[in-house]
Protein backbone atom coordinates (compact mmCIF):
# COMPACT_ATOMS: atom_id res chain seq x y z
CA UNK A 1 0.00 0.00 0.00
CA UNK A 2 1.18 3.30 -0.83
CA UNK A 3 1.83 6.00 1.62
CA UNK A 4 -0.94 8.18 0.84
CA UNK A 5 -0.46 10.73 3.56
CA UNK A 6 -0.90 14.17 2.80
CA UNK A 7 -0.92 16.87 5.60
CA UNK A 8 -4.09 19.18 5.49
CA UNK A 9 -2.58 22.43 7.50
CA UNK A 10 -6.60 23.76 6.77
CA UNK A 11 -7.81 21.22 8.99
CA UNK A 12 -5.11 22.25 11.75
CA UNK A 13 -7.20 26.06 11.73
CA UNK A 14 -10.57 24.46 11.16
CA UNK A 15 -10.01 23.13 14.39
CA UNK A 16 -9.35 26.27 16.33
CA UNK A 17 -12.71 27.16 16.97
CA UNK A 18 -13.44 23.57 18.20
CA UNK A 19 -10.18 23.34 20.61
CA UNK A 20 -10.71 26.80 22.05
CA UNK A 21 -13.59 25.82 24.71
CA UNK A 22 -10.96 24.05 26.39
CA UNK A 23 -8.74 26.58 26.94
CA UNK A 24 -10.77 27.88 30.00
CA UNK A 25 -10.61 24.57 31.53
CA UNK A 26 -7.03 23.89 31.26
CA UNK A 27 -6.45 27.00 32.40
CA UNK A 28 -9.11 26.82 35.57
CA UNK A 29 -7.85 23.43 36.65
CA UNK A 30 -4.58 23.88 36.62
CA UNK A 31 -4.39 26.90 38.31
CA UNK A 32 -7.23 26.44 40.27
CA UNK A 33 -5.11 23.60 41.39
CA UNK A 34 -1.70 24.78 41.99
CA UNK A 35 -3.05 28.17 44.18
CA UNK A 36 -4.21 25.23 46.26
CA UNK A 37 -0.94 23.41 45.84
CA UNK A 38 0.85 26.25 46.86
CA UNK A 39 -0.65 26.42 50.10
CA UNK A 40 -0.75 22.87 51.05
CA UNK A 41 3.21 23.21 49.68
CA UNK A 42 3.50 26.13 52.34
CA UNK A 43 2.05 24.05 55.11
CA UNK A 44 3.91 20.78 54.67
CA UNK A 45 6.90 22.14 53.43
CA UNK A 46 7.28 24.53 56.68
CA UNK A 47 6.10 21.20 59.13
CA UNK A 48 8.90 19.42 57.24
CA UNK A 49 11.88 21.53 58.70
CA UNK A 50 9.80 21.89 61.94
CA UNK A 51 12.74 21.28 65.43
CA UNK A 52 9.54 18.75 66.22
CA UNK A 53 9.64 15.29 64.72
CA UNK A 54 6.24 14.32 65.12
CA UNK A 55 5.53 17.74 63.05
CA UNK A 56 8.10 16.27 60.35
CA UNK A 57 7.12 12.93 60.07
CA UNK A 58 3.49 13.62 58.41
CA UNK A 59 4.92 15.91 56.07
CA UNK A 60 7.36 12.98 54.76
CA UNK A 61 4.76 10.98 54.17
CA UNK A 62 2.56 13.29 52.05
CA UNK A 63 5.32 14.18 49.98
CA UNK A 64 6.10 10.63 49.73
CA UNK A 65 2.37 9.47 48.63
CA UNK A 66 2.13 11.85 46.05
CA UNK A 67 5.49 12.82 44.86
CA UNK A 68 5.84 8.43 44.36
CA UNK A 69 2.37 7.79 42.77
CA UNK A 70 1.30 8.63 39.07
CA UNK A 71 -0.94 11.73 38.47
CA UNK A 72 -3.54 10.04 36.46
CA UNK A 73 -3.99 7.35 39.19
CA UNK A 74 -4.03 9.77 41.58
CA UNK A 75 -7.01 11.56 39.89
CA UNK A 76 -8.59 8.44 38.89
CA UNK A 77 -9.04 7.41 42.61
CA UNK A 78 -10.24 10.68 43.32
CA UNK A 79 -12.85 10.62 40.24
CA UNK A 80 -14.01 7.08 40.68
CA UNK A 81 -12.82 5.47 44.18
CA UNK A 82 -14.01 8.21 46.32
CA UNK A 83 -16.82 8.41 45.31
CA UNK A 84 -17.87 4.73 46.92
CA UNK A 85 -16.73 6.93 49.89
CA UNK A 86 -18.65 9.70 49.65
CA UNK A 87 -21.97 7.88 48.13
CA UNK A 88 -22.39 10.47 45.85
CA UNK A 89 -19.94 11.25 42.67
CA UNK A 90 -17.75 14.00 42.08
CA UNK A 91 -17.60 16.72 39.50
CA UNK A 92 -14.67 15.91 36.77
CA UNK A 93 -13.83 19.38 37.00
CA UNK A 94 -13.46 19.08 41.05
CA UNK A 95 -11.71 15.96 41.11
CA UNK A 96 -9.06 17.42 38.13
CA UNK A 97 -8.66 20.54 40.57
CA UNK A 98 -8.41 18.13 43.57
CA UNK A 99 -5.56 16.05 41.85
CA UNK A 100 -3.47 18.63 40.75
CA UNK A 101 -3.89 20.21 44.18
CA UNK A 102 -2.22 17.39 45.94
CA UNK A 103 0.50 16.37 43.43
CA UNK A 104 1.83 19.80 43.03
CA UNK A 105 1.24 20.75 46.42
CA UNK A 106 3.95 17.40 47.33
CA UNK A 107 6.60 19.31 45.07
CA UNK A 108 6.01 22.48 45.93
CA UNK A 109 6.62 21.38 49.67
CA UNK A 110 10.10 20.72 48.88
CA UNK A 111 10.10 23.74 46.79
CA UNK A 112 9.13 25.40 50.47
CA UNK A 113 11.82 23.54 52.00
CA UNK A 114 14.74 23.75 50.17
CA UNK A 115 14.06 27.41 49.82
CA UNK A 116 13.96 28.09 53.35
CA UNK A 117 16.94 25.80 54.12
CA UNK A 118 18.98 27.81 51.68
CA UNK A 119 18.52 30.77 53.67
CA UNK A 120 22.44 31.57 55.66
CA UNK A 121 21.88 31.11 59.05
CA UNK A 122 23.88 34.58 59.96
CA UNK A 123 20.21 35.61 58.75
CA UNK A 124 18.77 34.04 61.13
CA UNK A 125 21.28 35.25 63.66
CA UNK A 126 21.24 38.43 62.96
CA UNK A 127 17.09 38.82 63.64
CA UNK A 128 16.90 37.22 66.68
CA UNK A 129 20.45 39.26 67.86
CA UNK A 130 18.17 42.48 66.84
CA UNK A 131 15.66 41.05 69.19
CA UNK A 132 12.71 39.78 66.57
CA UNK A 133 11.21 36.47 67.64
CA UNK A 134 11.35 33.54 65.84
CA UNK A 135 8.45 34.38 64.04
CA UNK A 136 9.08 37.76 62.89
CA UNK A 137 12.66 36.67 61.93
CA UNK A 138 10.93 34.10 59.62
CA UNK A 139 8.08 36.84 58.18
CA UNK A 140 10.36 39.71 57.31
CA UNK A 141 13.71 38.51 56.97
CA UNK A 142 14.04 34.47 56.04
CA UNK A 143 10.70 34.13 53.81
CA UNK A 144 11.07 36.91 51.66
CA UNK A 145 14.41 35.71 50.27
CA UNK A 146 13.17 32.07 50.42
CA UNK A 147 10.16 32.91 48.32
CA UNK A 148 12.76 34.85 45.92
CA UNK A 149 14.76 31.82 45.42
CA UNK A 150 11.20 29.35 44.92
CA UNK A 151 10.41 31.65 41.68
CA UNK A 152 12.25 29.58 39.31
CA UNK A 153 11.17 25.96 40.52
CA UNK A 154 7.55 27.44 41.39
CA UNK A 155 7.35 28.51 37.62
CA UNK A 156 8.63 24.91 36.67
CA UNK A 157 6.13 23.31 38.35
CA UNK A 158 3.14 25.33 37.08
CA UNK A 159 4.46 23.95 33.89
CA UNK A 160 4.26 20.82 34.53
CA UNK A 161 0.96 20.70 36.55
CA UNK A 162 -0.18 22.75 33.23
CA UNK A 163 0.79 19.55 31.10
CA UNK A 164 -0.36 17.56 33.55
CA UNK A 165 -4.21 18.66 32.66
CA UNK A 166 -3.94 16.98 29.73
CA UNK A 167 -4.40 13.47 31.67
CA UNK A 168 -7.86 14.34 32.64
CA UNK A 169 -9.16 13.92 29.23
CA UNK A 170 -9.97 10.01 30.76
CA UNK A 171 -12.19 11.49 33.51
CA UNK A 172 -13.90 13.56 30.96
CA UNK A 173 -13.11 17.00 31.64
CA UNK A 174 -13.51 19.24 28.46
CA UNK A 175 -10.16 20.56 28.64
CA UNK A 176 -7.89 21.25 25.93
CA UNK A 177 -6.72 16.96 24.97
CA UNK A 178 -10.77 16.15 25.51
CA UNK A 179 -11.94 18.84 22.94
CA UNK A 180 -9.19 17.85 20.06
CA UNK A 181 -10.18 14.15 20.98
CA UNK A 182 -13.96 15.01 20.26
CA UNK A 183 -12.91 16.50 16.82
CA UNK A 184 -10.91 14.38 15.67
CA UNK A 185 -13.36 11.29 16.17
CA UNK A 186 -15.72 13.42 13.25
CA UNK A 187 -12.88 14.67 11.29
CA UNK A 188 -10.43 12.04 11.56
CA UNK A 189 -7.66 14.25 11.40
CA UNK A 190 -5.26 13.27 14.43
CA UNK A 191 -2.21 14.22 13.42
CA UNK A 192 -3.46 18.27 12.43
CA UNK A 193 -5.35 18.47 15.22
CA UNK A 194 -3.02 17.34 17.55
CA UNK A 195 -0.47 19.74 16.33
CA UNK A 196 -2.39 22.64 17.46
CA UNK A 197 -3.58 21.10 21.01
CA UNK A 198 0.23 21.44 21.23
CA UNK A 199 0.73 24.89 20.52
CA UNK A 200 -2.03 25.95 22.13
CA UNK A 201 -0.18 24.38 25.32
CA UNK A 202 2.91 25.80 24.54
CA UNK A 203 1.12 29.14 24.35
CA UNK A 204 -0.08 28.78 27.43
CA UNK A 205 3.67 27.33 29.18
CA UNK A 206 5.66 30.05 27.22
CA UNK A 207 3.36 33.07 28.04
CA UNK A 208 3.83 31.54 31.93
CA UNK A 209 7.52 31.11 31.66
CA UNK A 210 7.81 35.16 30.15
CA UNK A 211 5.66 36.04 33.22
CA UNK A 212 8.15 34.12 35.29
CA UNK A 213 11.43 35.27 33.72
CA UNK A 214 10.32 39.64 34.47
CA UNK A 215 9.18 38.50 38.22
CA UNK A 216 12.45 36.87 38.49
CA UNK A 217 14.60 39.93 37.21
CA UNK A 218 12.34 42.19 39.53
CA UNK A 219 13.28 40.16 42.36
CA UNK A 220 16.95 40.11 41.65
CA UNK A 221 17.73 43.75 42.98
CA UNK A 222 19.47 43.61 46.19
CA UNK A 223 20.57 39.52 45.90
CA UNK B 1 36.55 46.53 93.03
CA UNK B 2 33.33 46.24 91.25
CA UNK B 3 30.11 46.15 92.68
CA UNK B 4 28.28 43.20 91.75
CA UNK B 5 25.11 44.50 91.16
CA UNK B 6 25.69 47.01 88.77
CA UNK B 7 27.77 44.47 86.52
CA UNK B 8 25.86 44.21 82.79
CA UNK B 9 27.49 40.67 82.27
CA UNK B 10 27.83 38.09 85.04
CA UNK B 11 28.92 35.06 83.57
CA UNK B 12 29.94 32.52 86.60
CA UNK B 13 31.76 28.78 86.08
CA UNK B 14 30.13 28.82 82.34
CA UNK B 15 30.57 25.50 81.01
CA UNK B 16 29.19 24.03 76.97
CA UNK B 17 29.61 21.55 75.26
CA UNK B 18 29.48 20.26 71.58
CA UNK B 19 28.37 16.83 71.57
CA UNK B 20 31.85 15.53 73.09
CA UNK B 21 33.84 18.59 72.77
CA UNK B 22 34.14 20.85 75.76
CA UNK B 23 34.41 23.90 74.29
CA UNK B 24 33.77 26.61 77.20
CA UNK B 25 35.55 25.10 80.87
CA UNK B 26 34.35 27.29 83.96
CA UNK B 27 34.43 30.43 82.24
CA UNK B 28 34.13 33.62 85.06
CA UNK B 29 33.49 36.87 83.11
CA UNK B 30 32.16 39.81 84.39
CA UNK B 31 31.50 43.50 82.68
CA UNK B 32 31.00 46.72 83.90
CA UNK B 33 29.15 49.47 81.78
CA UNK B 34 30.93 51.84 80.25
CA UNK B 35 33.79 48.71 79.55
CA UNK B 36 35.57 47.74 77.01
CA UNK B 37 36.55 44.10 76.99
CA UNK B 38 38.80 42.72 74.36
CA UNK B 39 38.37 39.27 73.82
CA UNK B 40 41.71 36.96 71.82
CA UNK B 41 42.82 33.53 71.05
CA UNK B 42 43.32 31.19 68.74
CA UNK B 43 41.35 30.23 66.11
CA UNK B 44 38.85 27.74 67.86
CA UNK B 45 39.56 28.29 71.24
CA UNK B 46 36.02 29.20 72.02
CA UNK B 47 36.19 32.90 72.00
CA UNK B 48 33.29 33.62 69.44
CA UNK B 49 31.28 30.65 71.49
CA UNK B 50 31.88 32.89 74.28
CA UNK B 51 30.34 36.14 73.21
CA UNK B 52 27.54 34.42 71.49
CA UNK B 53 26.61 32.85 74.65
CA UNK B 54 25.89 35.85 76.12
CA UNK B 55 22.95 36.88 73.53
CA UNK B 56 21.83 33.32 74.21
CA UNK B 57 23.00 32.04 69.88
CA UNK B 58 24.59 29.35 71.78
CA UNK B 59 22.95 27.25 74.98
CA UNK B 60 25.45 26.43 77.99
CA UNK B 61 24.93 23.27 79.56
CA UNK B 62 26.14 24.57 83.16
CA UNK B 63 26.85 27.46 84.94
CA UNK B 64 25.09 30.98 85.54
CA UNK B 65 24.79 34.07 83.18
CA UNK B 66 22.96 37.19 84.07
CA UNK B 67 22.71 39.95 81.35
CA UNK B 68 21.26 43.14 82.47
CA UNK B 69 19.47 41.77 85.49
CA UNK B 70 17.79 38.85 83.10
CA UNK B 71 19.24 35.39 84.07
CA UNK B 72 19.50 32.80 81.17
CA UNK B 73 19.15 29.46 81.61
CA UNK B 74 21.18 26.26 80.59
CA UNK B 75 20.32 24.71 77.76
CA UNK B 76 18.03 27.56 76.17
CA UNK B 77 15.14 26.64 78.63
CA UNK B 78 15.54 31.18 79.14
CA UNK B 79 12.17 31.97 77.32
CA UNK B 80 11.36 35.90 77.59
CA UNK B 81 14.69 36.39 79.58
CA UNK B 82 16.68 35.73 76.38
CA UNK B 83 13.62 38.05 73.91
CA UNK B 84 14.38 40.98 76.97
CA UNK B 85 18.20 40.47 76.36
CA UNK B 86 18.34 40.22 73.11
CA UNK B 87 16.41 43.63 72.74
CA UNK B 88 19.03 44.91 74.72
CA UNK B 89 22.06 43.54 73.38
CA UNK B 90 23.30 44.26 69.49
CA UNK B 91 25.66 41.93 68.16
CA UNK B 92 27.88 42.64 64.97
CA UNK B 93 29.15 39.49 62.92
CA UNK B 94 32.14 38.48 60.96
CA UNK B 95 30.35 38.36 57.99
CA UNK B 96 27.75 41.42 58.54
CA UNK B 97 24.71 39.12 58.02
CA UNK B 98 22.82 42.16 56.60
CA UNK B 99 19.16 41.60 54.99
CA UNK B 100 20.18 41.28 50.69
CA UNK B 101 16.34 42.06 50.34
CA UNK B 102 15.90 44.92 52.63
CA UNK B 103 17.75 48.72 51.44
CA UNK B 104 20.15 50.08 53.84
CA UNK B 105 17.22 52.10 56.11
CA UNK B 106 15.30 49.55 56.16
CA UNK B 107 17.83 47.07 57.42
CA UNK B 108 18.00 49.92 59.91
CA UNK B 109 14.40 50.74 60.59
CA UNK B 110 12.79 46.58 60.67
CA UNK B 111 13.87 46.02 64.22
CA UNK B 112 12.90 49.33 65.76
CA UNK B 113 10.10 48.98 64.24
CA UNK B 114 9.04 45.64 64.67
CA UNK B 115 10.40 45.25 68.36
CA UNK B 116 10.56 48.50 70.43
CA UNK B 117 6.95 49.39 68.09
CA UNK B 118 8.41 52.72 67.03
CA UNK B 119 6.30 54.41 64.01
CA UNK B 120 7.80 54.80 60.49
CA UNK B 121 8.90 58.30 60.96
CA UNK B 122 10.86 58.10 63.97
CA UNK B 123 12.19 54.67 62.77
CA UNK B 124 13.66 56.50 59.93
CA UNK B 125 14.93 59.75 61.72
CA UNK B 126 16.81 57.78 64.29
CA UNK B 127 18.20 55.11 61.20
CA UNK B 128 19.32 58.35 59.55
CA UNK B 129 21.23 59.68 62.38
CA UNK B 130 22.88 56.52 62.59
CA UNK B 131 24.27 56.12 59.46
CA UNK B 132 25.37 59.96 59.42
CA UNK B 133 27.63 58.90 62.53
CA UNK B 134 29.22 56.14 60.72
CA UNK B 135 29.43 58.18 57.55
CA UNK B 136 27.02 56.09 54.95
CA UNK B 137 24.12 58.28 55.05
CA UNK B 138 24.54 59.15 51.01
CA UNK B 139 23.73 55.21 50.50
CA UNK B 140 20.76 55.07 52.94
CA UNK B 141 18.89 53.78 49.69
CA UNK B 142 21.11 51.39 48.33
CA UNK B 143 20.85 47.50 48.79
CA UNK B 144 23.68 45.73 51.32
CA UNK B 145 24.84 44.18 47.81
CA UNK B 146 25.28 47.32 46.41
CA UNK B 147 27.99 48.23 49.20
CA UNK B 148 31.90 47.81 49.89
CA UNK B 149 32.42 45.10 52.55
CA UNK B 150 33.65 48.50 54.92
CA UNK B 151 30.20 50.16 54.18
CA UNK B 152 28.48 46.83 54.78
CA UNK B 153 29.76 46.50 58.33
CA UNK B 154 29.05 50.19 58.93
CA UNK B 155 25.59 49.38 58.28
CA UNK B 156 25.45 46.30 60.34
CA UNK B 157 26.55 48.64 63.29
CA UNK B 158 24.09 51.17 62.70
CA UNK B 159 21.19 48.37 62.74
CA UNK B 160 22.42 47.39 65.80
CA UNK B 161 22.76 50.39 67.35
CA UNK B 162 19.42 51.16 66.22
CA UNK B 163 18.15 49.27 68.83
CA UNK B 164 19.56 51.81 71.50
CA UNK B 165 21.09 48.82 73.05
CA UNK B 166 23.04 48.95 76.40
CA UNK B 167 26.02 46.20 75.28
CA UNK B 168 27.53 45.45 71.57
CA UNK B 169 29.24 42.56 71.11
CA UNK B 170 31.59 42.14 68.24
CA UNK B 171 32.39 38.45 66.48
CA UNK B 172 35.78 38.95 64.57
CA UNK B 173 33.83 42.70 62.71
CA UNK B 174 37.09 43.26 60.30
CA UNK B 175 37.93 39.40 59.54
CA UNK B 176 36.22 39.37 56.58
CA UNK B 177 37.23 42.68 55.50
CA UNK B 178 39.73 43.97 52.76
CA UNK B 179 42.75 45.15 54.90
CA UNK B 180 41.91 49.02 53.63
CA UNK B 181 38.26 48.58 54.53
CA UNK B 182 39.55 48.17 58.06
CA UNK B 183 40.33 51.11 59.71
CA UNK B 184 36.58 52.45 58.84
CA UNK B 185 35.24 50.40 60.53
CA UNK B 186 37.66 49.76 63.39
CA UNK B 187 37.25 53.95 63.38
CA UNK B 188 33.44 53.68 64.44
CA UNK B 189 33.98 51.41 66.73
CA UNK B 190 36.76 53.25 68.42
CA UNK B 191 34.31 56.62 67.59
CA UNK B 192 31.88 54.14 69.58
CA UNK B 193 33.85 53.06 72.42
CA UNK B 194 34.46 56.65 72.89
CA UNK B 195 31.05 57.73 73.59
CA UNK B 196 30.99 55.06 76.93
CA UNK B 197 29.02 52.06 74.90
CA UNK B 198 29.97 49.31 76.98
CA UNK B 199 32.04 46.61 74.55
CA UNK B 200 32.76 42.95 74.00
CA UNK B 201 34.80 42.39 70.91
CA UNK B 202 36.64 39.16 69.53
CA UNK B 203 39.42 40.37 67.11
CA UNK B 204 42.58 39.76 65.73
CA UNK B 205 43.60 43.28 65.60
CA UNK B 206 45.97 43.51 68.35
CA UNK B 207 46.61 47.16 68.21
CA UNK B 208 43.32 47.88 67.87
CA UNK B 209 42.76 45.99 71.20
CA UNK B 210 45.98 47.82 73.02
CA UNK B 211 43.94 50.89 71.95
CA UNK B 212 40.47 50.75 72.77
CA UNK B 213 40.15 47.91 75.46
CA UNK B 214 40.00 48.64 79.19
CA UNK B 215 40.60 44.70 79.72
CA UNK B 216 42.13 42.36 77.27
CA UNK B 217 40.98 38.54 77.81
CA UNK B 218 43.08 35.70 76.85
CA UNK B 219 41.45 32.47 75.90
CA UNK B 220 42.80 29.31 75.33
CA UNK B 221 41.60 26.14 74.47
CA UNK B 222 38.61 27.25 76.11
CA UNK B 223 39.54 28.60 79.56
CA UNK B 224 40.47 32.22 80.33
CA UNK B 225 44.25 31.78 80.61
CA UNK B 226 44.86 35.13 81.40
CA UNK B 227 43.18 38.81 82.06
CA UNK B 228 44.23 42.38 82.65
CA UNK B 229 44.34 45.94 80.97
CA UNK B 230 46.03 45.77 77.26
CA UNK B 231 49.80 47.37 78.76
CA UNK B 232 49.83 44.27 81.06
CA UNK B 233 48.49 41.50 79.26
CA UNK B 234 50.46 42.29 75.67
CA UNK B 235 53.74 43.74 77.71
CA UNK B 236 54.35 41.36 80.64
CA UNK B 237 52.45 38.79 79.54
CA UNK B 238 52.61 36.08 82.96
CA UNK B 239 51.21 32.72 81.10
CA UNK B 240 53.45 31.10 78.54
CA UNK B 241 50.55 30.49 76.21
CA UNK B 242 49.81 34.31 76.36
CA UNK B 243 53.31 34.79 75.70
CA UNK B 244 53.69 32.19 72.76
CA UNK B 245 50.48 33.31 71.33
CA UNK B 246 51.47 36.90 71.63
CA UNK B 247 54.60 36.35 69.58
CA UNK B 248 53.22 34.26 66.99
CA UNK B 249 50.22 37.38 66.18
CA UNK B 250 52.48 40.34 67.01
CA UNK B 251 55.43 38.62 64.79
CA UNK B 252 54.00 40.32 61.91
Amino acid sequence: MEPSFEFNWEATINSIPHLLPGIPYTLLISFGGLAIGFFIGIFFGLLRISPLRWLRWPAIVYVEVFRGTPILVQVLFIFYGLPQLLGSPINALVAGIAAIAVNSGAYISEIVRGGVQSIERGQREASLSLGLSRTQAFRYVIWPQAFRRMIPPLGNQGIISIKDTSLFSVIGVGELVRQGQVYIASTFTAMEVYLMVAIMYLAITWSLSIILRQLENKGLVGQ
Amino acid sequence: MNDNAQQIVRMQQLNKHFGSLHVLKNIDMHITPGEVVVVIGASGSGKSTLIRCINGLEEFQSGSLEVDGNELLPNGKSGQALQTIRTEVGMVFQQFNLFPHLSVIDNVTLAPMKVRGWNRSDALEAAKRLLDRVGIADQADKYPSQLSGGQQQRVALARALAMEPRLMLFDEPTSALDPEMIGEVLDAMRELAKEGMTMVIVTHEMGFAREVADRVVFIHQGEITEEGPPEQLFDKPRHERTQSFLARVLKH
